[in-house]
């Protein structure tokens, strides 16, 4: 089976990819960056974080990059200055929900959050801050949940669902009250499926599960979720 | 043959197209035979006031006064005037009793069946509220009884179904709805026709219909009463629309809060199933698609068309990112339609009547009608049905009656919770897609609510920021987050620690989120805000500047302490 | 473990009439909560179990919609539509009245379990705003005096009863 080829234009340069790649997995096969978080190779895409938004030639509406097709002819802008801005708001607005201090943090220095608020020269936060007083489980024998630093990213989620399989972590409520839960809102300690694969703590882009005693920059691993699929694939 | 030995047969034969015609004409002679008709309101607006008491008082009457040959008491939908019920509709002649009890039931009988005297005192007066009006998806409702699928046929039902499988294709189905111009009823306004081609062209098996009848919009009732009214209109919809795209099995989603539109939908689809109008070999031809109904629990972004697919699914309601579109990736990934009610009970008198004679109803960009629930501070609320292109001014003033009690109209809020909020400048505005968007309103499923003085419009904007925080799943990041900051900052503004920077803060980050949100519900929640800073900033000012609420909602807490110390 | 009455044969029967189906999930926690009145533990996890699905899955959506309740609501349910035309109409004096009158905060039972009080936003009987649903009367163009009134005769109706 051939698989045909797309070619279309980012930021002025012209590419040629598989037809069914999303704009950003062309972007990032071409070495162009687009800023994104909830994205990860290998999950399902979500669209949900918006950081990864671009806009479309001739199209009023913005576009997250990861969860839309490219198709031929397409000529997609990832920097214009409405984007720039829109994105600094976005990681502003993410670092103000919860609880986020770096320097206090076991990801500083390890955090894509934090990275790209670097990168996108957010240098402050404009909004008023939360300080949320969620506990911290860490019940389980190695494995943490700080969901003060949750991003709501739903990258565990997905890999504990699509990768390893259990489904262990899901979402309760809804809107800003979201939390991340393990079985029946229990502790982890007292959970029935999860395996201990530490899959969970190896995607958090930021500082909300991680293992504990073990520095976070051995922990991630930004190329689970594809590893495991494609030895599967096998 | 007695109606009830017909009933009898109905359910058990196989019924076959001409049968449908048979009888309808069966059932119009039955009906014929009576002089009188009572039909009671037994919507959801009327039986909290007791519509099934007076529904039982009727009938003992009519037995009371020996004229149960002459006068048929049935149990009908919503007959629109929800202020004044229970409402009861007397044929012919159309006579409208208000605020009806079981005692002005037996008088009714007496003096305007037994004597034919029409009790005077009790009519409903307003006939403006019926004059600007124009009845055509509740054209049955208030004169079916909805439990009853041998009224609807008698009224016609199902016979543009007939029509299409015995004379129409697929595609002719298709080119009907597009020459009808026909457009969504849920909001957006997309053609019809166009959603029903891509849906069609999709060449893949099986597909689905969901016909959304969740209906979260607070203040807005209009589809709920449709289902209660007249169900058999979007079974036939539906039928139809899978007919002309090739569809295998539909979904209605309906909202747990409308336990009447539920038990109605519920009994219609089974007499349709039992009437071999549903299920497998329609009307004994090749056609087959069942229906089953989905229940919502309470969840507004469940509306958004992706949204809803999760939840038919079994899910959390979270919207996902578009493309791919639903037409081609709906359903477990299969492709599917997803139409509005209301948009779904047009077809059949499209079908019926053909495109171009529904194309001249309306304006001619927005053709048709649109069922509004008009509510808040009117004199007239209740249910309304217009053609599309007359004004605001109209519905509110004509129809509706203006605000009670000598109160001076502040504004209109259009389009539900992510509505917006409109002054008494732009009441000329025709109701149609564009010309309320480019107000920054939205058809919405069809609320209109009207403000008067004694509202405060900073509070008002706060009510409908305050449901979408607590309705926003939390997917995305510009609707959980900045809704949330949009909140903090009302909050202050009506504590009296608003700064006038707030107000250049509330406009940048409002179009942050129409732009930046995932689902429609992110995208149109800033309207009210954006509706009342451009309309009503004069009200944002006195609230920041003076602390000064005209309205006298606002606590301005904070100040009040400055004040004492 | 669930314990083994009517109620849990029926809602078994329901599952099965739903031939297991995962997509039927949210029929069936409606059919739980018609049937216990709210879901629990217990009745999360059997229905995790019947459907094969995840436990978190079951809890997460079970969590999401409002119209199910995880907590044991009180004897009696008060719930005040805040809908845009109730609120428009002054819903929302009418709450905060009967919250400081049975000293119980919306979303929450008074301290001897007799009493609930939730809001819902729009029941659909918006021309009759404000409206009120006690227990599953429909209390019309309500007030507060009418509706503390009313909620006073239903406590204390109950108490006459007990003692």
């Amino acid at each position: 089976m051939t698989t045909k080829t797309v070619s279309l234009k980012i930021d002025g340069h012209d590419i040629s990819v598989q037809e069914g790649t999303s704009i950003l997995e062309a972007a990032i096969e071409n070495g162009i960056d687009i800023p994104h978080l909830c994205f990860l190779e290998g999950l399902t895409k979500t669209g949900a974080c918006r950081l990864c938004l671009v806009e479309l030639k001739g199209q009023a509406k913005l576009f997250a990059s990861c969860s839309t097709p490219v198709s031929d002819g397409m000529e997609v802008i990832t920097d214009s200055v409405k984007l720039k801005e829109y994105r600094k708001k976005t990681i502003q607005l993410l670092l103000s929900e919860r609880t986020h201090v770096c320097s206090v943090c076991v990801a500083n220095k390890n955090c894509e959050l934090q990275a790209l608020a670097d990168k996108l020269g957010v240098d402050h936060v404009a909004y008023e801050r939360e300080w949320t007083g969620e506990k911290v489980d860490s019940s389980h024998p190695f494995l943490v949940i700080d969901r003060n630093r949750c991003i709501l990213c739903t990258r565990c989620v997905r890999v504990c669902d699509e990768v390893e399989g259990v489904h262990a972590l899901d979402l309760k409520l809804r809107g800003k009250d979201s939390q991340i839960i393990v079985d029946f809102d229990d502790s982890w300690a007292n959970s029935t499926s999860c395996t201990s694969c530490r899959k969970c703590a190896k995607v958090c882009p930021v500082g909300a599960i991680y293992v504990e005693g073990e520095p976070l920059s051995q922990t991630k691993d930004r190329n689970i979720a594809n590893f495991v699929l494609s030895r599967r694939k096998k | 043959m007695s109606s009830k030995r017909l009933n009898f047969c109905w359910g058990v034969k196989k019924l076959k197209p001409a049968d449908i015609i048979h009888l309808a004409e069966t059932e119009l002679d039955a009906h014929r035979s009576y002089k009188y008709r009572i039909n009671v309101c037994c919507s959801s607006g009327c039986i909290p006031f007791g519509a099934l008491k007076v529904l039982k008082a009727f009938e003992e009457a009519v037995k009371e006064f020996g004229v149960q040959k002459e006068c048929k008491v049935a149990r009908t939908g919503c007959i629109g005037t929800c202020s004044v019920g229970p409402a009861v509709m007397v044929e012919p002649g159309d006579y409208l009793y208000q605020s009806v009890t079981p005692e002005k039931a037996r008088q009714i009988v007496r003096d305007h069946v037994v004597l034919g005297l029409p009790v005077k005192e009790m009519l409903y007066g307003n006939k403006a509220y019926f004059e600007k009006q124009h009845r055509l998806v509740m054209k049955n409702a208030g004169k079916i009884d909805p439990y009853r699928i041998e009224d609807y046929i008698a009224a016609g039902g199902y016979s543009a179904l007939v029509k299409c499988l015995l004379r129409m294709s697929p595609k002719e189905v298709i080119d009907e709805v597009w020459l009808s111009g026909l457009r969504g009823r849920g909001g957006a306004g997309f053609k019809t026709g166009q959603k029903w081609t891509f849906v069609a062209r999709a060449h893949r098996s099986p597909k689905y219909i969901v016909a959304n009848l969740d209906e979260g919009d607070p203040g807005v009732f209009a589809n709920r009463t449709l289902a209660e009214a007249d169900p058999h209109a979007i079974i036939e919809g539906m039928l139809i629309a899978a007919y002309a795209t090739e569809a295998n099995k539909g979904y209605i989603y309906i909202r747990a809060e409308y336990p009447l539109a539920v038990e109605t939908l519920k009994k219609a689809l089974d007499r349709a199933r039992a009437m071999n109008l549903v299920g497998q070999n329609i009307l004994e031809t090749n056609f087959s698609f069942d229906i089953e109904l989905r229940l919502g629990a309470g969840a507004f972004v469940a509306g958004e068309e992706t949204a809803i697919l999760a939840s038919v699914e079994g899910n959390r309601a979270n919207p996902r990112p578009r493309p791919p579109y639903p037409a081609a990736s709906g359903l477990w990934k299969s492709p599917t339609l997803i139409d509005n009610v209301e948009t779904l009970a047009n077809i059949p008198q499209i079908i019926s009547h053909g495109g171009l004679w529904f194309s001249k109803i309306g304006s001619p960009t927005c053709t048709g009608t649109k069922c509004f629930s008009l509510t808040g501070k009117v004199k007239n609320p209740g249910l309304i049905e217009i053609p599309m292109g007359i004004t605001l001014r109209e519905v509110i003033f004509d129809i509706g009656g203006g605000p009670p009690d000598n109160k001076k109209f502040k504004a209109v809020l259009v389009g539900g919770p992510s509505g917006g909020c409109l002054p008494e400048t732009m009441l000329d505005l025709p109701i149609d897609y564009e010309s309320l968007t480019k107000a920054g309103a939205i058809m919405g499923s069809g609320g209109i609510v009207v403000i008067d003085e004694d509202s405060c419009m900073v509070d008002t904007a706060k009510f409908f920021i305050d449901f979408c925080v607590d309705e926003s799943c939390g997917k995305c990041t510009p609707c959980r987050v900045g809704l949330h900051k949009i909140q903090e900052t009302y909050t202050r503004i009506m504590d009296g620690e608003g700064k006038p920077e707030d107000l250049d803060f509330l406009r940048s980050i409002s179009s942050y989120i129409q732009d930046a949100s995932l689902c429609g519900l992110g995208q149109t929640a800033p309207n009210p805000v954006l509706t009342t800073l451009r309309y009503f900033g004069k009200e944002y000012n006195e609230h920041i500047v003076d602390k000064k609420c005209v309205a006298g909602k606002c606590s301005f807490k904070h100040q009040v302490k400055e004040d004492e110390l | 473990m669930l314990k083994e009455d009517n109620r849990k044969l029926m809602l078994e029967k329901a599952i099965k009439d739903h031939q297991y189906q995962a997509s039927a999930l949210l029929e069936i926690l409606h059919k739980a909560q018609e049937l216990y009145g709210y879901l629990n533990r217990e009745i999360l996890s059997f229905v995790a179990s019947s459907l094969k699905l995840p436990p978190s899955h079951v809890y997460g959506v079970a969590a999401f919609y409002n119209y199910f309740r995880l907590k044991q609501p009180g004897e009696h349910v008060v719930t005040t539509c805040m809908g845009t035309a109730c609120y428009v109409k002054g819903a929302e004096d009418i709450i905060s009245a009967v919250e400081k009158e049975f000293n119980v905060k919306r979303g929450d039972s008074t301290a001897d379990g007799k009493l609930s009080i939730f809001t819902t936003r729009c029941i659909g009987a918006c021309a009759m705003a404000p409206s009120i649903v006690i227990d599953d009367e429909v209390v019309g163009k309500a007030t507060k005096e009418i509706v503390i009134e009313k909620i006073k005769l239903l406590l204390g109706g109950k108490k006459t009863e007990t003692s």
